[in-house]
């Protein structure tokens, strides 16, 4: 018992002490999971509201298939990753594994569809309604789209911030793209698997500490969205 | 024309993704010089070490003297032996640290590696639960008797199973003893050297450790050192460049470079004093032949 106590002690001093390491480290996870999240919604957030909102054949199917892959192993996503970009892959001569954007590329294809499949369900539920709006008031289709993220801007922010809150709390596939490296591509998590390994459970205690305040914040926003759907302007 | 419409917009959206990854890329590379793209001017080789290297805090100790002399970063990629060599086989990595002696001159001998070099060793040593005096006086120094010991009583024994130099040697000592290890008792962790102790401590088991990755973790662990000092129980490191005949994208002269660093007399010295003053004992002993 007395180790975790001593644990949580050296934890706070650790974190009030301002060590630059830590610090970077922390940088580094908002940083690669943010970009690989703002690309993620770049595409994602277009492509759910138009599919969501569109009329086609096979689209139930292709919701079956975006829902499915909200599912996807974050370790298989990472060996794919790292299998097409190690140097005997695919992309090699560019060489990108064990750097940041190889995390970024993982953390991209991770979220996707959680950010398209989210959007996709919320435009199926509400779009027509939206669209119908538009179409009354003279609107084009870029105009419509314009409202309908207007409209369904907190549908938008919960994909995106349940995005983030999955990219950087996750560790299999970083460690495999990213390799932990020191400085380089040690982010948040790997920093707890690797120290706990090594016995150095202060160091991993106040990194948990740092990580859950950020999964707590943004799942509680994420919560208070989906509670409090009304469309505030 | 709607359908083209959306088009525009996926297409845009693609191009910004683009546009993007190109800015993020240069971006990172003005924020750390440890990107490059280009093969002929490198400045990081990605070096493929055991976890004892890494975790014993060795590397983070003498690394950052090299890349400071020669302006080369070095990136660490912590793993089993058995999993550095295969990295070096398909040209994951520009150079090795391991400790797997046969297994690494194999590598050169199949054309992977330039050349082997050792560059240091310490000794494996047999941990187990502090407070059970489980094993016989005279396993004290024999570590063959003392696995025979473990396997006839079916006192829990975790492997590496790894494929690391440690495992190999593991291996190696029940091959000795005439043994196939396996039941309840033996189990096979699939982990790095850290997490291996933690579970002996965690199950009160015995297991094999370097001794460097045990000293350094000692005040965490309630376990003791059961085997020590036996004749088997040299643990020799070597250093290895990538050959690029076999992967034109490794970086031999980089990679040469750090070589040459490591084995020099300088850094030797660095490698004997790391840990005197922590551990009271010197965690590696540099034996690179001048």
């Amino acid at each position: 018992m007395g180790y975790i106590i001593n644990g949580f002690k050296e934890a706070f001093v650790l974190l009030f002490s301002g060590d630059t390491e830590m610090i970077r480290i922390i940088l580094l996870s908002l940083f690669v999971s943010g970009t690989g999240t703002i690309f993620a919604a770049i595409i994602g957030v277009p492509l759910g509201l138009c599919l969501g909102i569109k009329r086609f054949p096979l689209k139930r199917f292709f919701g079956s298939v975006v829902y499915t892959a909200m599912g996807f192993p974050p370790v298989v996503i990472g060996l794919l990753v790292a299998i097409f970009l190690s140097r005997k892959g695919p992309f090699g001569r560019y060489e990108l594994l064990f750097t940041p954007q190889a995390m970024m590329i993982a953390q991209f294809l991770l979220v996707l569809p959680i950010i398209t499949g989210i959007l996709f369900g919320s435009a199926k539920d509400k779009g027509q309604q939206v669209l119908e709006l538009g179409h009354t008031l003279g609107a084009n289709r870029r105009e419509s789209l314009k409202l309908l993220i207007h409209e369904l801007n907190s549908s938008v922010l919960l994909a995106v911030m349940t995005a983030f809150g999955r990219a950087i709390s996750e560790v299999g596939a970083v460690m495999l793209v990213g390799g932990n490296i020191k400085g380089s591509t040690r982010v948040m998590t790997t920093f707890i698997a690797m120290n706990n390994s090594m016995g150095a459970y202060e160091r991993s205690i106040a990194m948990a500490i740092v990580l859950l305040t950020i999964s707590l914040l943004i799942n509680g926003i994420v919560h208070h969205l989906n509670g409090g759907r009304n469309y505030v302007d | 024309m709607k359908i083209f419409k959306e088009r525009n917009n996926v297409s845009m959206a693609l191009l910004l993704l683009i546009l993007g990854f190109t800015l993020l890329t240069t971006g990172c590379k003005q924020q750390q010089a440890s990107d490059q793209t280009t093969q002929d001017e490198a400045s990081a080789i990605v070096l493929a070490t055991t976890t004892s290297t890494e975790q014993t805090g060795l590397l983070d100790a003498i690394i950052p003297v090299f890349t400071s002399e020669t302006g080369i970063e070095v990136k660490v990629v912590a793993v089993g032996s058995g999993q550095a060599l295969t990295m070096g086989e398909t040209g994951e990595a520009d150079v090795l640290l391991v400790h797997a002696k046969s297994s690494e001159e194999e590598f050169v001998e199949k054309g992977f590696g330039i050349e082997r070099y050792d560059v240091m060793y310490n000794d494996f040593i047999l941990v187990g639960p502090k407070d059970e005096e489980a094993l016989p006086e005279e396993c004290k120094a024999d570590i063959v008797g003392a696995l025979k010991y473990i396997q006839e009583n079916k006192i829990t024994f975790i492997s590496r199973g790894d494929d690391s130099g440690t495992h190999k040697k593991e291996l190696s000592i029940w091959k000795t003893a005439g043994i196939e290890p396996s039941g309840d008792w033996y189990i096979s962790a699939g982990k790095g050297m850290g997490e291996v102790l933690q579970m002996a401590d965690e199950k009160k088991a015995y297991t094999l450790s370097d001794r460097g990755t045990f000293l350094s973790m000692e005040d965490s662990l309630e376990l003791s050192i059961a085997v020590e000092k036996a004749s088997d129980l040299l643990n020799q490191y070597g250093v290895i460049a990538v050959n690029p005949e076999k992967n034109p994208n490794v970086h031999l002269e980089e990679a040469q470079k750090f070589v040459d660093w490591i084995l020099s007399e300088k850094t030797q010295k660095l490698i004997g004093e790391f840990g005197v003053e922590k551990y009271g004992q010197a965690l590696f002993v540099p034996n690179a032949k001048a």
